[in-house]
């Protein structure tokens, strides 16, 4: 079908082209890649997958998989991560969505733009201790805000500074990575809306928000949905942070399943770990599935322009 | 582009509420580092900063992250890269199997692919040699789905078919098609990338730590549990520093866009 639509649109002399990319030997070009990740990506992935069904000698079996599936423990953990990654991932893309679009409007390429683009790089992969430790210097016993809140409203939540080792802190220090991210993956898809369009919808008289509402918006939908997806999983999967700021084992679900792995304190289950895993990686695979037809939309309405 | 007063006036307030949120807890950090906690000598000292230089091991961890994401790097530039161009360009039908496969190590949170890759690592340690290229090699796959992204964006937006076949018709060869021609036009999309790509470098603390190898990360949270106010100091140091670096990388994004244009 791809290949349909390219020859469609981009062969523009015929067919000495198209014999030519059809080669059989292309496919030796993607081996050095598939090499490096089968060795790293597929081979540690179905380690995990086969032992999620397996006993202590490796034979099958599914004792381990259907208690975790029973487990209350594991489902409350298993719903404070999808709270938690939903909630950040709505906040995350609207308020990075917006940040982005702020990018544009400026100077493209300015002093602003690139620090921005290189703080949102830095930011996006802000997590574990060091993010604790800023949220703790922030909002934390005798932080910044919590002290300067306390002058005016000394029983106020913030001043308190218990809510940020809830399930709200938690998204909230989520949401400092999140939004970052959002703003570098979408920034690309904002920066190809052609001014010709606005330009187009100024002159046929379309007033401002005319052009977001029928042009703009739907345009920016399916893209915007994938990148949403992207950072409901990525805050599904975080770990270090959680690890560094709740000393709960079962609080989300990456917690416990480092809490399953590890050994120290007695009773590794590793698993009880795979097991874990796998429904986690269940609902990523749905959200991927999502995330899939959104682009096929994207990348066929782009092949059309 | 003419820009309305409404437009400015939402641009500005979008910008002050992200940035407030975004950099209080930096100047909280700043705060926390320079606070005295000597009872002594109250006020504003830069003791925790000076005191980064004496820290054992630090200047070595941070060697070790360097040469693991100059790894990473050298891997995007001349393995991911071109195998992306690769398949969009000649094998449009692996364009969704290898759009899975990228986005993967999304799916297996980074304390699985640990589980995953444990015994291969122990393996490597004994029998080859203990160096960053395991390490580098795991990081190489968490990042795809970054670069992916930024890359597929690019590659969506400009017409690399007619590029590739016109620079063919002229006579290019096939490396320099790929080197010469087409990532220099979606240089955007792998700069984003690469950017990703170094900030998680300098950033991951899971791998490393299980692993037992003292990246940067690894090492700042062992300061931290001795002297709070050091660690604070450091990792403040070390998004300044990161931050400066990438400012650094020159970024000449202008080029690639009016190429887009000019094709649509």
């Amino acid at each position: 079908m791809t290949q349909l639509q390219y020859k469609g649109t981009g062969s523009a002399n015929g067919g000495t082209g198209s014999r030519y990319w059809r080669s059989k030997t292309a496919y030796l070009g993607v081996l050095p890649f598939l090499i490096l990740s089968g060795v790293f990506l597929i081979y540690p992935t179905y380690n995990v997958i086969t032992g999620a069904f397996q006993d202590g000698k490796g034979a099958y079996d599914t004792t381990t998989f259907l208690e975790v599936y029973h487990s209350p423990i594991a489902r409350h953990a298993f719903s404070n991560s999808l709270i938690i990654s939903l909630q950040t991932a709505i906040f995350g893309s609207i308020i990075g969505g917006l940040f982005a679009w702020a990018l544009v409007t400026g100077k493209p390429g300015g002093l602003f733009y690139r620090i921005s683009v290189a703080l949102s790089s830095v930011l996006a992969q802000f997590g574990g201790i060091m993010l604790t430790f800023a949220f703790l210097a922030t909002f934390g016993f005798k932080g910044l805000v919590s002290t300067f809140v306390a002058h005016f409203a000394p029983h106020s939540f913030i001043a308190e500074s218990t809510w940020l080792y809830s399930r709200t802190g938690l998204a909230v220090l989520y949401t400092f990575f999140q939004i970052p991210l959002m703003v570098l993956v979408f920034l690309p898809t904002l920066e190809n809306l052609k001014p010709q369009w606005r330009e187009a919808s100024d002159a046929l008289g379309g007033k401002a928000y005319e052009y977001w509402l029928r042009v703009g918006i739907p345009i920016l939908t399916p893209s915007f949905a994938g990148a949403a997806l992207l950072l409901f999983v990525n805050s599904l999967s975080a770990y270090a942070t959680a690890a560094t700021l709740i000393n709960m084992r079962d609080f989300v679900t990456p917690l416990e399943i480092a809490g399953a792995l590890n050994s120290e304190v007695g009773g590794a289950n590793p698993a009880e770990a795979k097991s874990l895993s796998v429904f986690m990686v269940i609902v990523v695979v749905i959200a991927m599935g999502l995330y899939a037809l959104l682009r096929r939309r994207v990348s066929k309405w782009e092949q059309r322009r | 582009m003419k820009k309305s007063i409404a437009v400015k006036i939402w641009r500005y307030a979008i910008i002050f509420v992200v940035a407030s949120y975004l950099l209080t807890p930096l100047a909280a950090m700043l705060d926390f580092s320079t606070k005295s906690f000597s009872l002594l000598s109250p006020g504003r000292s830069l003791d925790s900063w000076r005191a980064i230089a004496t820290q054992p091991d630090l200047t070595l961890a941070i060697t070790r992250s360097l040469i693991t994401a100059a790894i990473v790097m050298t891997v995007i530039l001349f393995l991911i890269v071109p195998t992306a161009i690769w398949v969009h360009l000649k094998l449009p039908i692996l364009r969704r199997p290898f759009e899975l496969l990228c986005l993967l190590p999304l799916a297996i949170p980074a304390i699985v692919i640990v589980v995953g890759i444990a015994p291969l690592y122990r393996w490597i340690s004994i029998n080859l040699t203990e160096s960053p290229i395991t390490l580098a090699g795991v990081y190489s796959m968490l990042i795809l789905p970054y670069t992916y992204r930024s890359l597929s964006a690019a590659l969506d937006a400009v017409d690399i078919h007619t590029l590739a076949e016109a620079a063919r018709t002229l006579g290019a060869t096939i490396p320099r098609v790929i080197f010469g021609i087409i990532m220099p036009t979606i240089r955007t999309g792998i700069i984003n990338g690469s950017f990703i790509a170094i900030a998680l470098v300098l950033g991951e603390f899971t791998i490393s730590n299980i692993l037992n190898y003292k990246t940067f990360q690894v090492v700042i949270s062992q300061i931290g549990l001795s002297n709070g106010s050091v660690a604070v100091a450091v990792s403040l140091a070390s998004l300044i520093f990161v931050l400066a670096l990438l400012l650094i990388i020159p970024n000449k994004k202008r080029q690639g866009a009016v190429l887009d244009v000019d094709i649509a």
